[in-house]
């Protein structure tokens, strides 16, 4: 009894508060995606504005046929070799723009490597062609 | 040396603010988390190199593109030439701020991602974000 008396006041056990915030921590840490979206960022010419004149000195023009294969101004090209040859038409020509012209069956996977060329090449200037037989 | 070494108590990592680490970290990941709001289509994503960061994901409005033409916008499959309307709606409810993330599989025509691209320029939702895996890791 005299024990007893002894006794501070009662408290609310808080040993255990650590292990629940661990799994609540680890639900969380399980559940996070950290930044999913990520992608090549372009934006689309607003609706309308089919036909612009561009002199033609200031067009490059990347024509992507069925299999895959690129043409870079009428010369067959390697996908890999198109950053270093837009960087040095941008060196050339600062208001290059680059055409790209897939065919309507071209693959996509074909389409994002080549702009994805043209991002490393630090490219400004990109139009995307309706795709053309 | 050897007794008053005995004397001494023992030295042990102070435990008593572990606690509190532990939910200043649950706090931020509390705060970061955005659960993954849409199951998507099957897709194989193409990979590339030069892929940047969405800004922010609450103006994300995901579209998903099959290689054989399934299309749907924020899990709602659709026609190629009804999107429009879900996308005005999204735009809408975006006020305008909106991001397309296009998770089309790499063995896709572009005439699918062509017609996709027109009916985005139909409403005036231009901001469009090819979603790739980056070249050479193995990270998702």
């Amino acid at each position: 009894m005299i024990i007893k008396e002894r006794r501070g006041p009662q408290e609310i056990p808080s040993s255990s508060m650590a292990d629940i915030a661990f799994l609540l921590l680890i639900f969380f840490l399980l559940t996070t995606t950290m930044s999913m979206d990520k992608g090549i960022n372009i934006v689309l010419p607003p609706p309308g504005q089919e036909e612009i004149e561009i002199p033609k000195e200031n067009i490059t023009n990347i024509l992507i046929n069925q299999a895959g294969k690129v043409l870079l101004d009428n010369k067959p090209f390697k996908i890999r070799d198109i950053a270093g040859f837009a960087e040095r038409a941008i060196a050339r020509n600062k208001n290059m723009i680059f055409s790209v012209q897939p065919h309507p069956k071209t693959k996509y996977d074909v389409y994002v490597q080549v702009l994805d060329q043209l991002k490393m090449a630090k490219a400004k200037k990109i139009s995307i062609a309706n795709p053309t037989e | 040396m050897k007794l008053e070494r005995k004397t001494r108590s023992k030295v042990e990592i102070p435990t008593a603010s572990m606690p509190d680490i532990i939910f200043m970290l649950l706090i931020f990941f509390m705060v970061t988390t955005v659960m993954r709001e849409y199951d998507g289509l099957d897709v194989l994503l193409p990979r590339a190199q030069e892929i940047q960061k969405l800004e922010s994901k609450r103006e994300i409005t995901h579209v998903w593109a099959r290689k054989d033409g399934v299309v749907s916008i924020n899990d709602h499959v659709v026609p190629v030439k009804k999107m429009r309307q879900l996308f005005y709606a999204e735009l809408v409810k975006k006020k305008g701020k909106m991001t397309v993330s296009m998770e089309a599989d790499k063995d896709a025509p572009m005439k699918l991602i062509s017609d996709i691209h027109t009916e985005m320029r139909e409403v005036n939702a231009l901001r469009l974000s090819y979603a790739t895996l980056r070249k050479g890791g193995n990270n998702q």
